[in-house]
């Protein structure tokens, strides 16, 4: 047993933010502020996700750490280690086995069940941010639902880019009232955010919690005359051949060789052991590694 | 005939000093109404009270909206108020970029007021801006450039294009002619004044110009310390200056 309250943060701070994420599922979309502690990292590396999923796990619980939709790279296997020291939760890197999921800036290829708890790292909550600076000002514009000022930057990207250029963080419509920044995930997971689980978003230095109930309606903002859609990567995974997944382009050497694999590590590696061969893949068993 | 505004005895203090005190008036459809004064004499003050920018405390300015005719602003709800500072309202600022968004192209400017009001069609919505730019005498190749790469004259055009693209019945206008050269100035006081009578808007000037008065408004307020001290068509006021203030306003021009 390690020295730490269960879950690193003391029970009153986590009944604290436990209120700030019901309070924020009863109205989804809204930014509730909450009093966000210092954690033993640095803000930016997912300070407010750290503090929902402490405050949402219980000791029989299997955690799911992603960081771009890879289990292996630094933030998530920090994180992951952080709450196995902590709280002594069992971890895995299979999306169907975790109960918790703490995610940073995707959303997993496979559907998740009713079962499941989604955290979202968010480093700027404000979808209104960078087109209205004042504080003050946006939260007024949300209690008046006036929204006419996200499109502005929808117009701009079209009159100069001759499309919705927004590739990340793309704005959507919380059951028809609240606009809120789905965090910089991909636009091409939007569509994905009506889903079964419970999606919770923290923001740590901002000090804001909100939250998607299960079966919320989320709509990407767009024009009647420039349709939303949910873009990707042409192509398909050069491991697993999937074509339906988003895709990270990986530069392979000096000469301008890449290749474009699933950024969900885990679905790429259960496609790859179901037998699905990429072009430029090996069959699983045979590889060297 | 009702009003398009009746402002009943509006005073606004700061603590113990007077922004504007008392101030009584009544603006018709399709008029012009000049409110003129030395800095400080609560012109802007007033301004604010009007179009809801700050709270009076107290008086009443009642304005004929289209639904429920003659209403209070300063009781009604701020949504409702907000909602008409986008559509029957506008409020030109003396200095453009108070009233424009720099960061974002003159298209998108002028389309923001339409996409507040709902407006989801990007087609349309530029070619709206595009014709307005027009009427501004904006040239349509500037339609994606900045207003950072924009002349005074043209931010003070396109802030004003910006406004009356919704269609406003009624607009504010604080010192829209402050400093622009001459002859600019006078371009746009044409332009200001072609637009006011093309589309029949009601408008209230401040200024502590006479000249631009003279060109634009029908009736004048005379403002001196947060009092209204004569009131008048403009040019029995400028001409014929009762009050010993407004005789010394008029005297104070000089003569090229």
């Amino acid at each position: 047993m390690s020295d730490y309250n269960f879950a690193y943060l003391d029970e009153q701070t986590k009944r604290m933010i436990r209120r700030a994420i019901l309070k924020g599922l009863a109205i989804p979309g809204y930014q509730v502020p909450f009093a966000s502690r210092e954690m033993p990292m640095p803000y930016g590396w997912g300070t407010g996700g750290v503090q929902v999923t402490a405050a949402c796990l219980t000791p029989d619980d299997t955690l799911k750490v992603i960081d771009q939709g890879a289990d292996d790279t630094t933030n998530a296997v920090s994180i992951r280690r952080f709450f196995e020291k902590t709280a002594a939760v069992g971890v895995t890197q299979a999306t169907t086995q975790a109960s918790v999921i703490q995610t940073r800036h995707r959303i997993p290829e496979e559907p998740l069940n009713e079962d499941q708890i989604l955290v979202y790292q968010v480093p700027i909550p404000e979808p209104l941010r960078f087109l209205e600076p004042r504080e003050t000002e946006t939260r007024k514009m949300h209690a008046l639902e006036e929204y006419g000022l996200i499109h502005v930057k929808l117009f701009e990207d079209i009159s100069q880019h001759g499309q919705i250029a927004t590739a990340y963080a793309y704005p959507v419509k919380v059951e028809g009232r609240y606009v809120m920044d789905p965090s910089p995930i991909p636009r091409f997971d939007n569509p994905k955010m009506e889903m079964a689980a419970i999606q919770l978003f923290g923001a740590g230095r901002e000090q804001r919690i909100y939250a998607i109930p299960p079966y919320t309606q989320v709509v990407s903002l767009d024009f009647d005359d420039y349709p939303f859609e949910a873009s990707k990567a042409e192509g398909a995974c050069a491991l697993c051949a999937a074509d339906h997944t988003y895709l990270d382009e990986v530069i392979v050497d000096d000469d301008g060789g890449r290749m474009f694999v699933c950024s969900d590590t885990d679905y790429c590696e259960s496609r790859r052991q179901a037998g699905h061969v990429g072009a430029q893949g090996t069959p699983m068993g045979k590889d060297a590694a | 005939m009702t009003p398009l505004l009746d402002v009943q005895n509006l005073s606004k203090y700061y603590g113990q000093r007077i922004g504007c005190k008392d101030v009584s008036f009544d603006l018709y459809p399709g008029e012009v109404m000049g409110i003129v004064g030395e800095s400080g004499s609560g012109k802007s003050t007033l301004l604010n009270c009007l179009a809801g920018h700050l709270e009076p405390d107290s008086g009443a300015v009642l304005f004929d909206t289209k639904t429920d005719g003659l209403k209070d602003t300063v009781t009604m709800s701020e949504p409702e108020r907000r909602m008409l500072g986008r559509t029957d309202w506008a409020f030109v600022h003396q200095h453009a970029r108070d009233g424009l968004r720099m960061g974002v192209s003159a298209g998108g400017n002028v389309g923001e007021r339409l996409m507040a009001v709902g407006a989801r069609h990007y087609g349309d919505i530029r070619a709206q801006a595009a014709d307005w730019l027009g009427r501004v005498e904006i040239r349509a190749d500037r339609i994606d450039d900045r207003p950072t790469a924009f002349s005074g004259g043209m931010q003070q055009r396109l802030q004003i294009a910006r406004n009356l693209v919704t269609g406003p019945r009624l607009v504010f206008m604080d010192e829209p002619t402050g400093g622009l050269d001459v002859s600019v100035q006078a371009r746009l006081l044409d332009m200001i004044r072609e637009l006011v009578r093309d589309l029949g808007l009601s408008a209230i000037i401040v200024t502590h110009d006479l000249a631009v008065v003279r060109l634009l408004a029908d009736r004048l307020i005379v403002m001196k310390d947060g009092h209204v001290v004569e009131t008048g068509l403009t040019d029995q006021v400028l001409d014929d200056p009762q009050h010993s203030y407004s005789q010394l306003l008029v005297s104070s021009v000089l003569q090229v």
